[in-house]
């Protein structure tokens, strides 16, 4: 069991790294696509335009059928597009070689789509196959590539897809896709087939390799939470593929642009803007009671909302936050978490002393959403939040 | 029949150079069928799949062939094609266009949907597709009709021997045993047939082993 949870990072003496080519900028521009004619037409995606700079993770998220993962499949022209652009660097995807489009941009799909036939090390070599590549440099960067995704080549390389389970598959797709060091990485719902602890585990571990590799991701997700998680950029779709806001997460939490976002992000965007931000970024200037012992304690990594959630649990007025070093570093209390996202907030929050915490605008919502059915004031909010 | 014992073992050492050669006989003519419709069945898959709406008209042909009585259709022959090899192996060719076709088409359905899809985005050309990934993947069910169809074709190639002496592989001991009420060629003839059969249907199975160390053990009869 611990090899299957093993860490997505670099295994301890491997080839390291992978090496760094650059990322693409991403662009579409008045994306429609098309189905049917006249009056059987309808729209998959309607008039689509967000732009993504090189080196960011940009997440589609919205309802099922609203377009996202055939928006990501026009990028690769596994579909074509009815009319607009998509520009990868600047090109016109629609003016290139289809299959030298493909071989440059990684694809990483749900169910995964290893080869059965081929083993783990064949399947991470597909595309250095398609290309040319010597047998024994092939060999090289698969290894290299399960290393970097937390598998050992040794043991890994010569088996076969049905003796994986199925963290270890998502891992070898994710291997397979950037063999080739693609500029672009499409993704999508890669993370959804797996249980929630193995995909927690996932994300993080991509989101750290990501920190080294730098690619440019479009990543396709039904599930708001992943998307505020994995995104630089979040673009909520909706119903007839219209695109409902384009923005980083903590813009579409603390401003939803329509009733629509508002009920897709859930009755507890509040408290998911709380996930985004860490006790490292919180401005604590007092460290008056810290000394205090029996208080809960939090790292710099923890987000402020499981912060709440463990204050709230232990009935504490507050806890203590401790530096990278483990020493105390100030005092963290309920106030000073819900100041985090008043109006300026990037988390950068003021020494909180109780009266700015109540004006904040982000406590109203975790009232909402810690009382959500007793909140008549969020009731529109509120009766829709569990569709996410 | 009258007293003889059932099995003359003295005829049968008598008879082992003549009986290898009936062995190597049969084999010949059921390997010709088992090729050559696998060849024209492979075709006739390839183009189901590509057109969907022959493939019900080709199910319809090859089974009216299939309901063809084995015995008229060589006798039929015989009166166009005379007594030869050619008699003998249209009939078994098309007897086994029913076992081929439409395992072959079901071993390329078998692929799965997001292996393709994962191939496609991949940047696998329709041709790197077909040959380096659909038709590894469809190896198994390809292997369960050549089974059928070898097992099938050497129990068929025994009737053969009513269009001449020269023909019939082991049938010719079957049918000769027959008009001399000689239980011992008939036993010989028969039992060999059947021994043929297994032999084929378990080298398949050995070569699919051989084929797909992918798969997980499930094999069908294996």
């Amino acid at each position: 069991m611990s090899s299957r949870l093993s860490s997505f990072g670099p295994v301890s003496g491997s080839a390291g790294v992978a090496s760094r080519t650059g990322a693409a900028s991403l662009e579409f521009r008045g994306v429609t696509k098309r189905y049917g004619r006249g009056e059987q037409a309808h729209d998959a995606v309607n008039d689509l335009s967000f732009e993504v700079p090189a080196g960011a993770i940009c997440v589609l998220v919205g309802p099922s059928g609203c377009g996202k993962t055939t928006s990501l499949k026009m990028v690769n022209r596994l579909i074509e597009p009815t009319a607009g652009e998509i520009l990868l660097d600047g090109v016109n995807v629609l003016t290139e070689d289809v299959t030298e489009l493909r071989r440059r941009i990684g694809y990483v799909i749900q169910q995964v789509g290893l080869f059965p036939h081929l083993t783990v090390g064949r399947n991470v070599a597909v595309v250095p196959a398609l290309v040319g590549w010597s047998k024994e440099r092939q060999r090289v960067r698969a290894d290299e590539l399960l290393s970097l995704v937390g598998l050992d080549p040794a043991s890994y390389r010569s088996r076969y897809p049905y003796q994986l389970s199925g963290g270890e598959r998502q891992r070898v797709g994710v291997a397979r896709a950037l063999a080739a060091d693609p500029p672009l990485m499409l993704m999508d719902e890669p993370f959804a087939a797996v249980d929630p602890i193995v995909r927690e585990r996932l994300q993080d571990e991509f989101l750290r390799l990501q920190r080294d590799l730098a690619k440019t991701i479009l990543f396709v997700t039904h599930d708001i939470d992943e998307a505020i998680k994995m995104g630089d950029f979040v673009v909520v779709m909706e119903e007839g593929g219209r695109l409902a806001q384009f923005g980083p997460p903590d813009e579409i939490l603390a401003h939803p642009a329509s009733d629509f976002v508002a009920r897709f992000v859930g009755a507890d965007r509040g408290l998911k803007r709380l996930s985004l931000v860490t006790i490292a970024d919180l401005e604590l200037e007092s460290t008056a009671g810290s000394a205090r012992a029996g208080l809960p304690t939090f790292a710099p990594s923890t987000r402020l909302r499981d912060a709440l959630s463990v204050l709230l649990a232990a009935d504490s007025r507050g806890g203590v936050a401790l530096d990278d070093g483990g020493r105390p570093r100030g005092f963290v209390t309920v106030d000073a978490i819900a100041s985090a996202l008043s109006e300026d907030g990037h988390g950068r929050a003021r020494l909180p002393k109780g009266a700015g915490a109540r004006a904040a605008a982000g406590d109203a919502e975790i009232a909402a959403a810690n009382h959500a059915s007793a909140a008549p004031g969020d009731a529109k909010v509120t009766a829709a939040g569990g569709d996410s | 029949m009258n007293g003889e014992p059932l099995v003359r073992w003295d005829w049968l050492l008598a008879h082992l150079g003549p009986i290898a050669d009936r062995v190597g006989q049969h084999l010949y003519l059921a390997a010709i069928a088992v090729g050559v419709g696998f060849a024209i069945s492979f075709a006739l898959a390839a183009l189901s799949i590509r057109r969907r709406r022959i493939y019900p008209f080709v199910v319809v042909l090859a089974t009216a062939a299939y309901t063809i009585p084995s015995f008229a259709m060589f006798v039929a022959l015989v009166a166009i094609t005379g007594p030869s090899v050619i008699s003998a192996e249209i009939p078994l060719v098309l007897y086994t266009l029913i076992l081929f076709v439409p395992n072959i088409v079901a071993g390329f359905d078998s692929v799965p949907w997001d292996v393709l899809d994962a191939a496609d985005g991949m940047g696998y050309t329709r041709g790197q597709r077909l040959w380096r990934v659909e038709l590894p993947l469809a190896v198994p069910l390809v292997v369960v009709s050549l089974r059928l169809a070898s097992v099938s074709t050497i129990g068929l190639v025994t009737v053969t021997a009513i269009l001449g002496d020269s023909l019939g592989g082991l049938g010719y001991y079957i049918l000769d045993g027959y008009h001399r009420h000689f239980t011992t060629e008939i036993l010989a003839g028969g039992l060999l047939s059947i021994g043929l059969a297994v032999v084929a249907d378990r080298g398949f199975v050995l070569l699919q082993r051989l084929l797909t160390p992918w798969a997980a053990r499930r094999t069908v009869g294996g």
